[in-house]
């Protein structure tokens, strides 16, 4: 990885178009009208160019000075923020990649993140190059939000719901209607886990492994009580008086309302929203499709499902924005759900799925690579969204 | 050194066909060498590391490309004699196999010619390329498992030479974990690397055998200021903030153990504590997520390593700078903030770890990851506590799974005519 070769550089040139208005590191030819660089310090902010032909441009930023530095590009009213970068370090360059129409600008640098900024005019011509759709899309940005937070309250609701008949049948004793109601309660945390798991303090109490505590500390949550349920792969368990099983499952109980309470208000970005589709992906990759996360109960299959749902969710209320983005990628996103939906079907079992135990290596490895494969579009969404 | 009989690999380099021939005269006919040589020395450019010394190759070295590293259980049946004597043998054949030579006195083209060489023979004509051999004590010498003091040495077992603790995420695998001893080989050429650990399991046969063993290739850190700092698997510099073999203060408090450190272990004064995890890298996962939450996650830029509150590689990170509404530019929660000797007290240690990839695992994924050694003066202030703090909070935990672990006290240096460790035989 040390040079980077002429095959390299055409890949990431291509890239471009959907890694727009992030600061990853285009590649640029010398020479290139559209690739311009930024010397900022904490006086001065020096563009390479004040003119560049329309397309996607690329800003090099450097902060030569001694303070963190922001660079924006501003609409021709000096208001509206076409992009920015921010948190530029001293002695750091970051870049900026967006796709600008022909028109009057602003480039501004922002030395201490305070004020009006450096500001300069800056022009684009019309280079024919066509650039995507401009028009208002504040207003699919904001339906996108609404649908999602819609989304995480109904199913927190349900949770909240689910889990008051979940810990009452556990403690009542009743370990069958217990078992019964895990993992189908369970599906609604695991549909909103990025959003649940953003609760620093809450995930750890509710939803940690045995494997992921510190010697000595109390484990609570959902798993405490898989495993009080499903104890057969358990070494020398001892199971949970009648005592502890209120405790713990009262503990569960507020921690939910906790989380009911918190997400009632909560609102969402659209790249907040298309990145947490896309960690939902790494939670299956790296939890679910290895059986790891239900490791007593091995209902693994049902938060594999849920995670899915949650990522098609988020990608369906960015739908049409990223239709208009990069359709491209669109159709490959829905593609692979299709194909990843089609593998989770083949293991329904009545209401719900066939244990993991039940699968085949084969099995486990083709679900392996459909996520995989609708990962790896899902983790451009982002900056396709943003661009 | 002690190894000046026998035949060595440099012995045989430009007449290794001659030698072949004449051994092939027959059982007890033994090769001399004395051949004289025409041609230019081509060992004459071999690097060699000193094997003598008060401290250890291997571990203020500068840091090799290549690992292998083998962790042995000494057998039930071992008596204490068995187990001094494997570590006259180990001993020996480390220093000979240094400095370029066989294994073996004999060598692996020489010897009786109906008994097998004494070495192996990949490594004939091979450079040692730098080649170290560290070897190292684990708790379960002292006391086995079940409590047994199998060799008489439990009174001498040093405080902190115990199990590490479970760390939150942990998922050890007993083949990548612990072990009676160890040897961690060190080389610019990988097959001298596997020769080492080859050949010395195979001294240790019916007395200590391989319990596991692990290759690593690139070095995922610098040992000495003149070495440039390498990348991890996950494509950012790895060791920036080492500490360098020419910190010498600093080394000697964070990584050697100080005379009088242990009452009970006094043979280990001047030694250290090898500290290895096999910490396996969700690749796939890390490769989807965005540069910016790369580098959120580890603190530094991907670029050349400087810190996210400014500067260069070297420059130190700025804790309290803060950018857009406040936040810290460097995320307390960061790879590097959370291991940086400011945040951990003032403590160090000295890394020496390398990535590895295992091929690839059943769902078509690369077995990789780092396997990470560091040397410390005592894991209980130099380790435990900064690994606790990182399995608990580092950001990057999520593309990480610990799932090797193995402590192990290092013998202080070997001097011409001992054996390693023999202090603790005394």
């Amino acid at each position: 990885m040390r040079t980077k070769t002429p095959a390299l550089l055409l890949g990431a040139a291509a890239l471009l178009a959907v890694t727009a208005c992030t600061d990853n590191a285009p590649a640029t030819t010398p020479g290139d009208a559209r690739a311009l660089s930024v010397t900022a310090t904490d006086t001065t902010c020096q563009v390479s160019a004040a003119t560049a032909p329309s397309g996607t441009l690329s800003f090099s930023v450097t902060n030569s000075g001694t303070t963190v530095n922001e660079f924006y590009v501003l609409a021709s009213d000096g208001l509206r923020i076409v992009a920015e970068v921010e948190n530029i370090g001293p002695g750091l360059t970051r870049d900026l990649v967006l796709s600008v129409p022909p028109g009057d600008y602003f480039s501004a640098c922002k030395p201490g993140m305070v004020g009006d900024g450096i500001r300069a005019a800056f022009s684009v011509s019309d280079s024919g190059v066509p650039v995507g759709p401009t028009g208002d899309e504040a207003a699919l940005v904001a339906a996108a939000n609404t649908a999602y937070g819609s989304y995480v309250r109904d199913q927190v609701e349900q949770l909240l719901t689910g889990t008051q008949a979940f810990v009452e049948a556990y403690t009542a004793g009743d370990d069958d209607l217990a078992r019964a109601l895990y993992a189908p309660t369970r599906v609604h945390w695991e549909r909103i886990e990025t959003v649940a798991e953003s609760f620093g303090d809450l995930d750890p109490k509710m939803d940690l492994r045995e494997a992921d505590l510190e010697e000595g500390e109390e484990w609570t949550g959902w798993h405490l009580l898989e495993k009080d349920l499903w104890p057969a792969r358990a070494r020398d368990y001892t199971p949970l008086t009648k005592t502890e099983r209120a405790t713990y499952a009262k503990d569960l109980l507020d921690n939910t309302q906790t989380l009911y309470d918190r997400t009632r208000d909560l609102t969402y970005t659209a790249d907040g929203i298309a990145n947490g589709a896309k960690g939902l992906l790494d939670e299956v990759a790296t939890g679910k499709v290895t059986g790891e996360e239900e490791y007593w109960s091995r209902t693994d299959l049902w938060d594999f499902q849920a995670n899915v749902d949650g990522a098609r969710v988020a990608w369906q209320g960015l739908h049409d924005l990223l239709v208009r983005k990069d359709a491209a990628l669109d159709a490959s996103i829905e593609t692979r759900f299709a194909e990843l939906q089609k593998l989770l079907d083949a293991q329904k079992k009545g209401d719900g799925f066939v244990l993991y135990d039940e699968l085949g290596t084969d099995e486990v490895k083709a679900l392996s690579d459909a996520v995989n494969a609708l990962s790896e579009p899902l983790s451009k969404m982002a900056a396709a969204v943003l661009k | 050194m002690t190894d000046s009989t026998g035949l060595s690999r440099r012995g045989l380099i430009g007449s290794a066909g001659a030698g072949a021939a004449i051994a092939l005269a027959g059982a007890g006919t033994f090769y001399v060498a004395g051949r004289p040589e025409t041609t230019p020395d081509p060992t004459a450019n071999w690097r060699t590391v000193g094997f003598h010394g008060r401290t250890q190759a291997g571990i203020t070295t500068a840091a090799q490309d290549r690992l292998h590293f083998g962790a042995f259980d000494v057998n039930p049946s071992a008596t204490r004699e068995d187990l001094v004597a494997l570590l006259q043998e180990w001993t020996a054949a480390a220093a000979r196999m240094t400095q370029g030579l066989d294994a073996g006195e004999f060598g692996a083209l020489s010897g009786p010619y109906d008994s097998p060489p004494d070495d192996t023979g990949e490594a004939i004509g091979l450079d040692p390329a730098n080649l170290t051999i560290t070897f190292g004590f684990g708790p379960t010498l002292f006391r086995a498992a079940d409590g047994r003091d199998r060799f008489g040495l439990a009174g001498r077992q040093p405080a902190a030479l115990t199990r590490l603790p479970h760390f939150p995420g942990d998922n050890l695998v007993a083949t990548a974990s612990d072990g009676d001893l160890c040897v961690q080989a060190c080389s610019d050429d990988p097959q001298v690397a596997v020769h080492a650990v080859r050949n010395l399991t195979r001294i240790a046969m019916g007395r200590a055998l391989l319990r596991w063993s692990q290759l690593g290739f690139g070095r995922t850190s610098s040992t000495t200021t003149a070495q440039v700092t390498p990348r991890n698997l996950f494509g950012f510099k790895d060791g920036t903030n080492n500490l360098r073999a020419e910190a010498t203060d600093e080394i000697e408090r964070h990584v050697w153990t100080a005379p009088g450190h242990d009452p009970r272990a006094a043979w280990l004064d001047g030694g250290s504590y090898l500290v290895a995890r096999k910490i396996a890298m969700h690749v796939e996962t890390w490769d989807r997520s965005s540069l910016r939450e790369q580098e959120r996650l580890v603190g530094r830029t991907k670029a050349e390593g400087a810190p996210l509150s400014g500067g260069r590689e070297f420059s130190q990170p700025d804790f309290a700078l803060a950018g857009r509404e406040g936040a810290p530019l460097v995320d307390p929660a960061s790879h590097v903030a959370l291991g940086h000797p400011d945040n951990n007290g003032g403590l160090r240690m000295l890394r020496r770890g390398y990535n590895y990839v295992d091929g690839s695992n059943e769902l078509g994924r690369l077995a990789a990851g780092l396997f990470f050694i560091a040397f410390v003066t005592d894991p209980r202030t130099h380790y435990i506590p900064m690994q606790t703090r990182m399995s608990r909070s580092d950001l990057m935990a999520e593309y990480l799974q610990h799932i090797g672990s193995g402590l192990w006290a290092v013998p202080p240096g070997i001097a011409p005519g001992e054996f390693v460790g023999q202090a603790l035989f005394g």
